[in-house]
C-alpha cells in the first residue's frame, strides 16, 4: 500500500515534569482503517490522543494529517480539520437536553462548511438534524430519549452522545477514548455494529480500549503501548500471539499459563 | 428523634404543559398565562416614573436602571457563559469617561456619545479582559476586580482626564422623563434581548462554554472567541450604563470606578435569582431604593446591606424570581413516604 497515510505520528515525546509519559512513539494510520491502541494503565494511551488532538502540548515530535503538519495547532483548529475525539470521562453539556448537545457542534465552522453528519446541517434546523444524528447512533426517537437532559442519561447513552458530538462535525478521524468501558455486555454488543458502520461510511477510527475481546473483533491493526513506548504493532492475531505483549500485560512468565486457560 | 415521613412533591400545572406547545395560541387563558408575567413587568417598569412622588425618587429610578443593566450583564456572564465578572466598575468607569470626553472635548451631543461610548467602551473593556479569558471562576473575578482599582489610581497618579477632580459640566438629559424612560427602555430591551439570545444557537454555545469548555474545543470552536463575544455583549451593557450615569450626574470622576458598581449587581442577582435575567432587574428594584432609604444611616447602610444579603443566601438562596416562577408553574403538595 503506497497511499499516503491519513495520520502520521512521528517520534512523539511527552513529559509531565520528570515523568516520561510518551517516549518517541511513531505510527501511521491508514485511511479508513480501525486502529486499536491498547496497553496497561498509565502506558500513555490517553496522552497520545491528547497530543494528536492538541489538548496537550507535546514535548517533541511531529504529527501530520493528510501530509500537512498539525503539530502545536490549538485543539479547536485540529477538530476543525476533522480530527475529532471522544473523552474517556464523558463531557456532555449536562444542563442541556441531549439533542441540544448536538446543536453546539452543528454550530461550529466545520459543521457549517460540511453540513455535519450526512450533510443535513446545511439545510435543516439544527435541532432536527441533532435528533437525526442521535437516532442514527441509537437514541430511539419514539422513547423521548433525545429530549432528556444529558444529566439524566445513563452511561451507555452518554458514550454514544460523545460519538454523536464527533459525527456532528462530519469527521475524517474519530479518536475514541474507551467508548466500551463502563458498558454492559449487551450495550457493547449494540455498539460494535455502530463502530463497523462508521468505518463503512469512510471514517478512520482510532480506538483506545481495555475491552480487548471486543476491540480485536473490530480493529484492523493494533498498537501496543507500555510505559510510554511502542511495544508492538500488528494485526489482532499477531498481537495475541506476541510474547512481549503477554509479558507487559501479565508480568511474569508463570502467569502465562493462566492466560491460556482463561 | 424525628423521622422525615413526608416530602414535597412538585408537579407542573397543566396549563404550563399545554402552554409550552403551540396550543397556547388556541385560548386566551393560556395565552395570558404566558404573556401576563411579561406584561406585568413591562407595564410596571413603564409606570414606575409616573408613580414616583418627587424629583428625588425619579432620580432613584434612573439609578435603578443603571444598576439593572449591570446586574443583567453580571447574570448573563456568570450564569450563561461561566465568567464570574466583578468588572461592573470597569464598565461604568470606561463608559462614563468616554461619554464625558466625547461630550466635553469633541462637543458631541448625547445622541452620539451614548452609543459611541457603549461600543468603544465595550471594545476597550474586551481588549483589557482578553488576556484573562482563559481564567475561570474566582480567578477571572479577581482580575476583573483589579482593573477598575488600577485604572482609578492611574488616572489619579498621571493626573489625566481631570485627575481627582474628574470631568464636570457634561450635558445632561433634556429632562427627567427622557432620562428615566431611556434607562427603562434600555433595561427592557436588553432583558428580553438576552433572554432570546441565550436560547439561540449561539446562546447554546455560550452555555456550552460554561458547562464544558473542553467539549466546545473538541467541537472545533474557539472558547476564547466566544468568551470574548460574550464579554463584549456584557461590556456594552455596562458601558451604556456608565454613559447614562455620567450624563445623569453631569460628571465623570474616579469615584465611578468604585467597588459599589461591582458588588451591588451581584447582591441584586443573588436576591433576584441568578440565571433568570429578570431576577437581577427585580433585585435592583428592591436593593437600590433600600439603599437610598438607608442613606440616613451613613456608612452603616453597608452593614445593613450585608445582613440582608446574608439572610437571603442562608434562607432563600434560590432568589425571589426562581421562587416565584416555581409557584407560578407548579403545584406543591406534601406526600407521605
Amino acid at each position: 500500500m503506497n497511499e499516503m497515510p491519513i495520520l502520521q505520528v512521528q517520534e512523539v515525546t511527552k513529559t509531565f515534569g520528570g515523568i516520561l509519559a510518551l517516549n518517541r512513539v511513531s505510527f501511521d494510520v491508514r485511511e479508513g482503517e480501525i486502529l486499536g491502541i491498547i496497553g496497561p494503565n498509565g502506558s500513555g494511551k490517553t496522552t497520545i490522543v491528547n497530543c494528536i488532538t492538541g489538548f496537550v502540548k507535546m514535548s517533541s515530535g511531529k504529527i501530520f494529517f493528510r501530509g500537512k503538519e498539525i503539530t502545536g495547532k490549538p485543539a479547536h483548529k485540529i477538530a476543525d480539520l476533522g480530527v475529532t475525539r471522544t473523552f474517556q470521562i464523558m463531557r456532555p453539556y449536562y444542563s442541556l437536553p441531549a439533542y441540544k448537545n448536538l446543536v453546539i457542534p452543528l454550530f461550529s465552522p466545520r459543521a457549517k462548511r460540511t453540513g455535519g453528519w450526512r450533510g443535513g446541517g446545511k439545510l435543516g434546523d439544527r435541532n432536527t438534524v441533532g435528533i437525526d444524528i442521535l437516532e442514527e447512533i441509537g437514541f430511539e426517537r419514539d422513547s423521548f430519549v433525545p429530549y432528556k437532559m444529558a444529566s439524566a442519561l445513563p452511561t451507555g447513552y452518554l458514550k454514544r452522545l460523545e460519538l454523536a458530538r464527533c459525527l456532528a462535525l462530519r469527521p475524517e478521524i474519530v479518536l475514541c477514548d474507551e467508548v466500551f468501558s463502563g458498558l454492559s455486555m449487551s450495550e457493547i454488543a449494540s455498539m460494535v455494529p455502530l463502530i463497523e458502520r462508521l468505518q463503512m461510511d469512510g471514517i478512520t477510527l482510532i480506538m483506545i480500549e481495555h475491552r480487548l475481546r471486543e476491540l480485536f473483533r473490530v480493529a484492523d491493526r493494533v498498537l501496543v503501548l507500555n510505559f510510554g513506548e511502542k511495544l508492538f504493532e500488528g494485526t489482532p492475531e499477531e498481537v495475541m500471539a506476541n510474547e512481549k505483549v503477554k509479558k507487559a500485560y501479565f508480568g511474569s512468565e508463570e502467569v502465562e499459563e493462566v492466560m491460556t486457560y482463561a | 428523634m424525628t423521622f422525615i415521613d413526608r416530602r414535597k412533591e412538585r408537579l407542573d400545572r397543566g396549563i404550563k404543559v399545554r402552554a409550552d406547545g403551540i396550543y397556547a395560541l388556541m385560548s386566551w387563558r393560556e395565552l395570558s398565562y404566558l404573556t401576563l408575567p411579561r406584561m406585568v413587568l413591562i407595564a410596571g417598569m413603564l409606570l414606575l416614573p409616573l408613580l414616583m412622588p418627587n424629583l428625588y425618587w425619579q432620580r432613584v429610578i434612573s439609578i435603578v436602571c443603571i444598576y439593572a443593566l449591570l446586574a443583567l450583564s453580571f447574570d448573563f456572564l456568570a450564569h450563561f457563559v461561566g465568567l464570574v465578572s466583578l468588572g461592573g466598575a470597569l464598565y461604568i468607569g470606561t463608559g462614563a469617561y468616554l461619554a464625558a470626553i466625547l461630550n466635553k472635548k469633541l462637543g458631541l451631543s448625547l445622541l452620539f456619545t451614548i452609543p459611541a461610548a457603549s461600543i468603544t467602551g465595550a471594545l476597550i473593556c474586551t481588549l483589557l479582559l482578553l488576556p484573562c479569558l482563559p481564567l475561570r471562576g474566582v480567578y477571572f473575578a479577581i482580575v476583573s476586580l483589579m482593573y477598575p482599582l488600577a485604572i482609578a489610581r492611574v488616572i489619579e497618579a498621571l493626573n489625566i482626564f481631570g485627575g481627582t477632580d474628574g470631568i464636570m459640566g457634561i450635558e445632561s438629559f433634556p429632562n427627567n422623563w427622557v432620562e428615566q424612560y431611556f434607562g427603562i427602555i434600555m433595561v427592557l430591551l436588553f432583558l428580553f434581548g438576552l433572554r432570546r439570545l441565550v436560547n439561540l444557537d449561539i446562546g447554546l454555545v455560550f452555555r456550552g462554554v460554561k458547562d464544558n469548555d473542553q467539549a466546545v474545543r473538541a467541537s472545533g470552536m474557539s472558547v476564547a472567541y466566544y468568551k470574548a463575544v460574550a464579554v463584549f455583549i456584557a461590556a456594552t451593557m455596562g458601558c451604556l450604563a456608565g454613559a447614562c450615569l455620567s450624563h445623569t450626574y453631569m460628571f465623570a470622576g474616579i469615584s465611578l470606578f468604585a467597588l459599589d458598581f461591582s458588588i451591588l449587581p451581584i447582591a441584586a442577582t443573588v436576591i433576584g435569582g441568578s440565571g433568570t435575567l429578570a431576577g437581577p432587574v427585580l433585585g435592583c428594584l428592591i436593593l437600590v431604593p433600600i439603599s437610598e432609604l438607608l442613606r440616613s444611616f451613613g456608612t452603616l447602610r453597608i452593614a445593613i446591606y450585608a445582613v440582608v444579603l446574608m439572610a437571603f443566601i442562608v434562607f432563600k438562596s434560590e432568589g425571589l424570581m426562581v421562587y416565584g416562577q416555581r409557584k407560578y408553574h407548579q403545584f406543591e403538595r406534601w406526600v407521605k413516604i
